[in-house]
């Protein structure tokens, strides 16, 4: 890391556990949920959010002087539209099926509440290098929380992962399924994203019991 | 009975806060009281009535493949929907500003007791969800859009409201300390949510009902299938 400074890695490094996004500052948490039932479609929105994050939060910050404060809301939302229909027609005409899956959860990009949370908290009051840093620090620290959401939730739920079974052949009882398991299909119901992301912020703050609110 | 039926499968089936998790930001982080979650959702279901009708109107009228048709035949082949999610939001945050003014001029008792929460909704996702739920199920009229906007308005207002109350109640009890707080909120929402999956059977009773058991079948293995994907926003 010889190319940032103490300061500036500390803006990729902090939101990824202490800071995190979705867990401590509880933003975005829309999208986080709604698309995690499989792994890939949990990469693909981690990889859409990095992007309008960084170059939004690099944009706004080159703005930030220009911006007259009472209108910067509808500022900052078109800046996001634009990106997000970036994404989307990349999307449709890349990966069709995977846009699918994702239908209007794509588009719901623009009100993440991470993106408008950063520009507002952060690309307002900073240059455009260390904005940039911030906005790819929250983006990961939210594609953290995805990509574990999403893995447990494929893995016990349709025992595959990026839809490659690893588990076994549930149907000619193969690996695991030789001694009985059985995959648990409720896992892939919407409500158990809400509960596993619920153990992961129990397991973050017994780890880390300055985080624990009264 | 259309509007009807709509109007309840966007208040319990079709739940924002529990069948998509949309608005969720605000949902908990405005929860913590009764009193400020009724503002809220009353403000939410206020805007979605108005912008989910107009973003019909526009969709309809501007951003559809041929929506143009109206100005004359030239027009015709014009498809402007990928400019959908820009107009949309652009919509709903110079509306939320503008019904922020109208409250603000005509009724300041509203304004005092909605005014504060009006900017917060404009990044809320319930609303721009609304809209996009809108346009991709193909809602028909734009009678049934503002039933569709009201209902989903209502269906976020009741949620908020319910874990209000449940946030109240719980402070009294003993909750692991590394629970406290968000941790043990995401985890009553989750088994709310499985509480309104109940409400999933209520309107397909006799609408999806076939003759032919092997129909019967295939129709369940559609479902789950559908159900796959974890909630029902793939049509």
């Amino acid at each position: 890391m010889g190319l940032l400074s103490k300061k500036d890695a500390a803006l990729i490094k902090d939101p990824l556990a202490d800071n995190n996004p979705i867990t401590i500052q509880v933003l975005g948490i829309c999208s986080a949920l709604a698309i995690t039932a499989e792994l890939e479609a949990s990469i693909v929105m981690s990889i859409s959010v990095l992007f309008v994050l960084g170059v939004g939060n690099v944009v706004i910050s080159l703005m930030r002087n220009i911006i007259p404060s009472k209108i910067r809301i509808i500022v900052q939302l078109i800046v996001v539209a634009t990106l997000v229909i970036i994404v989307d027609l990349v999307l449709k005409a890349f990966a069709y099926e995977l846009s699918k899956t994702l239908s209007v959860f794509v588009g719901l990009i623009i009100t993440n509440c991470i993106i408008m949370g950063r520009f507002e908290a952060f690309a307002l009051g900073n240059g455009p290098w260390r904005s940039f840093l911030d906005g790819i620090g929250n983006a990961l620290g939210y594609a953290v929380i995805l990509i574990i959401v999403g893995f447990f939730r494929e893995l016990l739920g349709s025992g595959t992962l990026l839809g490659i079974p690893v588990l076994g052949d549930p149907i000619e009882k193969t690996g695991l399924y030789a001694f009985g398991y059985e995959n648990n299909g409720f896992m892939l119901l919407s409500p158990m994203a809400l509960i596993v992301v619920g153990i992961i912020i129990w397991v973050q703050r017994t780890r880390n019991k300055t985080l624990i609110e009264d | 009975m259309e509007h009807i039926e709509l109007f309840f499968k966007s208040i319990f089936i079709d739940n924002m806060v529990f069948a998509t998790f949309l608005g969720m930001c605000s949902y908990l982080a405005v929860s913590k009281k009764v009193s400020t979650a009724v503002g809220l959702g009353a403000a939410v279901i206020f805007v979605l009535a108005i912008t989910v009708p107009l973003n019909w109107l526009l969709d309809q009228y501007i951003l559809q493949p041929g929506a143009l048709s109206w100005m004359g035949p030239e027009y015709a082949d014009y498809d402007l929907s990928f400019l959908s999610f820009i107009m949309f939001i652009a919509t709903i945050a110079t509306m939320v500003q503008l019904v922020e003014i109208v409250v603000e001029k005509f009724s300041p008792s509203l304004y005092n007791s909605l005014g504060i929460f009006l900017p917060l909704i404009a990044v809320n996702c319930a609303i721009l969800g609304g809209s996009l739920f809108m346009q991709s199920r193909e809602i028909a009229t734009l009678g049934l859009a503002t039933t569709y906007g009201i209902g989903s308005g209502i269906g976020w207002f009741l949620a908020i409201l319910a874990i209000a109350a449940i946030r109240e109640k719980i402070r009294y009890s003993n909750v692991p300390p590394a629970l406290r707080g968000l941790g043990i909120t995401f985890i009553i929402t989750g088994l709310m949510a499985i509480g309104f999956m109940s409400f999933g059977g209520m309107l397909t009773g006799g609408e999806e009902e076939s003759t032919n058991p092997q129909e019967e079948v295939q129709q369940l293995q559609n479902e789950e299938e559908n159900n796959e994907f974890g909630d029902n926003t793939t049509n």
